[in-house]
Parts: structure tokens; sequence; C-alpha cells
């Protein structure tokens, strides 16, 4: 709890700070707060705490992805210092990525669905304006639009789900439902499990799961890069551990009604969104759909929930998070010199800066899953969980899709390792520009060779 | 004439929530489309008011304020994304926004 408290202070004073002449200050100010924010986080390790009349739940579940998202969040403070420092309102981009945090981190703790609903708007109504804070652009206009439309669209579909189970339970708190649940299971209503029907759809609108995927390319191709870049890792981990933590704390009695839909949707969403991915030219694109297809592998900790799937879920997040920072570290680089967002921008990396050539060779294994890197364990833990719940076909279009992806995750590699196309491949010259990029794939190949202390977390 | 028991708010609200739905999927004009995203809204607002006579527990009618209070800010923004939309594209008809997808 003290650290939603903490997290939204920083945002209230980010956003006071114009009036106080702080401006200069912001960016110490807000690592500050952050920094603060994930002792305290840490610090709620072991405990199994109830506050604000039992709507906010504080355990280990909770304390790990709270942790995960400060923590994620400080790295994409670090790379993204002049995403400020560019526009006239730096204070209100500082306090929007506060408040959407908060948001973020009350979907981790939440254990009254008000506080769902809550943190997931929280959460998104910054995030579209930020999504549009490119103003004069017409592709950050048009991701805005889209994003907001399908954001509130997917939120009547959470409300209306809501509004079903709290009609066939008469309560919004995870315990009671579960508890109802539990004792009338046989004998509910036909609308509790439309209800399941349309929290779920509601809340794979924000993971970007196939069939509600549509929006995302657009969404994450249009937006500013360092938006693309926190909606890709924090959104994501945010809505996951929402997600994970709806189904398993309160749905897990009638688990035989939704594991066969969340099964079906992880193997759609991983195939499609690998084999879009193939034929994508610019980076930022193909990132966008490999992220759906990322959605795909996380959902297999929902179709056979119970065992390790709570640890493969965090794993995997952390290692796709931790990677995707470090990608989109050199394609905003890359963006920001030449202009352009295409894969065979990054030829020449090698030759000017062999070291940040092999921190994305190193993020770009994570993503695809090649040991010795994090994701080859996040895949792992996944599919051995997967296997220990009975679902060998769907491990099967996992491992198929997964080959897919190696594919269009080595043209990068290839072509960080090219001679350079263009003379002005300058984004090397600042060696601190790349800062994040070399502490993603540090930490990549520490979770790659270290996978246990982590895992073991949870 | 039997009496309006729950089924029949049940009934009605769905009938709201599908006719927003409806809304979003076929209209073009964006502002349209927001007001039919408002429609789902407050239908979910007459379900959750219903249910919460029914049980006669007040707690859904608190979450009736927090969905109002939330979609006046989700309006807010909204409409100043169209107001920066029309400023740039002079058009809020939302087949124009499609230069993503090429």
């Amino acid at each position: 709890m003290n650290t939603i408290v903490i997290l939204s202070v920083t945002g209230i004073a980010a956003m006071m700070s114009d009036v106080f002449k702080l401006k200069k200050a912001l960016f110490g100010l807000s690592l500050l707060g952050l920094l603060i924010a994930l002792v305290f986080s840490v610090y709620d390790w072991g405990q199994y705490a109830t506050y604000f009349n039992q709507m906010v739940l504080t355990d280990n579940y909770a304390v790990v992805f709270t942790t995960m998202l400060i923590g994620i969040t400080f790295l994409w403070f670090l790379m993204s210092k002049d995403f400020f420092s560019s526009h006239s309102s730096a204070s209100e981009h500082y306090a929007l990525i506060l408040f959407s945090l908060t948001g973020g981190v009350m979907m981790t703790n939440f254990s009254d669905l008000t506080i769902l609903f809550l943190g997931l708007e929280i959460l998104s109504i910054a995030l579209y304006i930020l999504a549009g804070s490119d103003k004069g652009n017409l592709f950050s206009n048009e991701a805005s639009l889209k994003y907001f439309m399908i954001g509130s669209f997917a939120t009547g579909f959470l409300l209306f789900g809501i509004a079903l189970i709290y009609g066939a339970t008469s309560s919004f708190n995870l315990q009671e439902i579960s508890a109802y649940v539990q004792q009338h299971n046989g004998s509910l209503p036909m609308y509790f499990y439309a209800g399941i029907l349309m929290i779920l759809t509601g809340l794979t609108f924000k993971v970007s799961a196939v069939p509600f995927h549509f929006w995302a390319p657009d969404v994450y191709d249009g937006s500013p890069t360092l938006v693309t870049t926190y909606m890709l890792s924090v959104v994501k981990m945010a809505a996951f551990a929402a997600l994970y933590r709806l189904f398993i704390y309160c749905f897990a009695p009638v688990y035989e009604f939704w594991i066969p839909v969340f099964a079906i949707m992880s193997a759609v969403t991983m195939l499609l969104g690998n084999i879009t991915a193939v034929y994508q030219k610019s980076l930022k694109r193909m990132l966008a759909y490999s992220s759906i297809a990322h959605a795909g592998y996380m959902l297999m900790a929902l179709a056979s929930p119970g065992g390790t799937s709570r640890s493969a879920l965090m794993f995997y997040l952390l290692a796709y998070a931790i990677s995707t920072l470090g990608v989109f570290n050199v394609l905003y680089q890359v963006h920001k010199v030449t202009g352009r967002e295409e894969i065979k921008s990054v030829k020449g990396l090698f030759r000017k800066n062999p070291f940040a050539a092999i921190m994305l060779t190193l993020c770009m294994l994570s993503m695809a899953g090649i040991p010795p890197v994090a994701g080859f364990f996040g895949k792992y833990y996944m599919f051995v969980s997967t296997l220990n719940g009975g679902l060998t076909w769907l491990v099967l279009i996992a491992v198929l899709s997964s080959l897919i992806g190696v594919y269009f995750y080595f043209k990068v590699i290839i072509a960080a390792f090219q001679e350079p196309e263009l003379e002005n491949t300058a984004y090397y010259r600042q060696p601190s520009d790349l800062t994040v990029l070399y502490i993603c794939g540090i930490l990549s190949l520490l979770l790659g060779i270290l996978p246990q202390f982590v895992a073991g977390l949870l | 004439m039997a009496a309006i028991n729950i089924d029949h708010y049940l009934l009605l609200s769905a009938v709201l929530f599908c006719i927003g739905v409806a809304g979003v999927l076929f209209r073009r004009n964006a502002i349209v489309i927001f007001m039919c995203i408002e429609l789902m809204l407050n239908s979910v607002n007459l379900l959750l008011t219903s249910f919460s006579n029914q049980h006669n527990d007040p707690s859904g009618q608190i979450f009736v304020f927090f969905i109002m209070a939330v979609a006046a800010a989700e309006v807010a923004v909204g409409l100043a994304i169209l107001v920066m939309i029309y400023r740039n594209a002079k058009s809020v008809d939302i087949d124009f926004f499609n230069k993503l997808k090429e």
C-alpha cells in the first residue's frame, strides 16, 4: 500500500513542479520517488496484509510484480530523458507516466474488482494521452484515437462482466466471490459464466491476444517510440499480472470453463503474431507483432494454471520486458539519427560499436528464446508448466511458432553485423545513449545463467 | 401482468449494451462512437443498480459512482484527443484514420 501512496505522491509532486519552479530537478525527483517506492515494495516481502477494507491485498505475488513494474519503469526513465526535455509540457509527461505506473501497481495488488477497474483506468487514461503526445504528427494522433476507442470499448466489456459477476455472487471481493463460487458450484446462473467471458474479453483486449489484437500493431507503431516501449513492457506486465491474479484467485473453482478458451486463444495468438511478424519491414511494427506472439506464450500460463505456472509467467514477463527495453533503446537512437525505423537501419552497428551490437544480439536471442539468455528459460519454464498441465498439443504449437520467430529475430541480428548502408550512422557517438541497452543485455545474460534465483521467488 | 423482476432489468441492460456495441462497430463518426461507448457504460450502471437493489447491498451503487467518475474522465480525454485530431486533419470521420495500415 505504501508503494501506491508514494507513487501517486511523486506523480502529484511532478504535476505541481511547474508552480514551484522545480522543473530542472524533476528527473532526479522522479527517479528518487521510484527508488523509494521500490524499497518500500521490497520491504513488503513475506507479508500478507489487506488495506482499504480488504480492497488491496499485498502478498508475495503482488510484491514481486510491483517490484518488477517499478524496476522496469526506472530503466525506462534512464533511457527517456530527452523524451521529456523535447516537450514544452515536461512535467505533465512525468506525472502521466507516474500515474499510469500507479494504476499498474493497483492492478497487481487488487483484491476487489473495484480496484481492478480503477487501476486499469488509471493506467489506460494516462496512456491515451501519452500515445498522442506527438501532437502535430497524424500517426501519433491516429494511434491515440484508436487506443482510446478500443480501450474504452474493452472497459465496457470488463464492466458488464463485473456487473454480471456481482449479480450472481453479490460481492466484488475476490475471496468472497471465490468462496461463493466454491459453495454454489453447479447451481450458478448462466449469466455468471457470461460475466467470466466478458471480463476475459475486456482484459484480453488489453494484453492484445487474438482475436482482440487488431488495434495493437497500429497503436504500437503510431505512438512515439518511447511510449511504445512503456506500453510493451510495463502495461503488458501489469495487464498479465491482473489477468492471472483474477482468474487464479477468483475463478479457480470453475477452471474447466475457462481453460479451453485460454488454450485456444494462446495457440492462435502465438501463431498469428509470429507469422505476421515475418512480413514486416519496419522494425517497430515487427516488434509490435512479436509482442502479440509473446502475449500468446504468456497466455499458456493461464491455459495450465496451478503448479509452476505462476513463476513461469513472472520469469517470462521479466525476460521479455528487459529485452524489449534493450531493443527499443537501439530503435530509438536509430530513429533519432536516421528518422527511419526499418530493420536495415541498424546496419553497421557492429562496425561502429561492437559492444552495443553484442548486447543487441543478447536481447534479440532472449526474445527468440535461445540459450543461454533469459528468454530461453522463460520459454522453458512456461513449456514445462504447460506440459505438467497436460496440454501437449499447445506446447507443440508453441515450439513450432518459436521456430518461425527465430527467423525474423535473426534478420535484425544479421543486419546489425552487416556493413553500413548510409554514412549518417552516428547513433553510436555518445555511448551514454545506450546505457540501458548495456544494462538490459547484461541482465538478460545474468538471468539466463542463474535463472533459479529469480524463478524460485514465487 | 407479471411483476417486473431482475430478469427484465438484465434484458434491458443487455439490449442497451448491444446497441452500444453495434454503434461502436458500425458508425463512422467518432463523436457518435463516443456516445455509444457512454451507452455501454450506462447500461452497466443500470445493471449494477438493479442487482444492488435485488441483493439489498449498497456496494453495487457505490461502484456506479466510480464508473460515472471514470467515464467523465474518459470523455474529457477523448474529446481532447478529437480536438487535437480535428486541428490536424479537419475531420472526425474514422475512415480517414487508416494511415498506419498500409
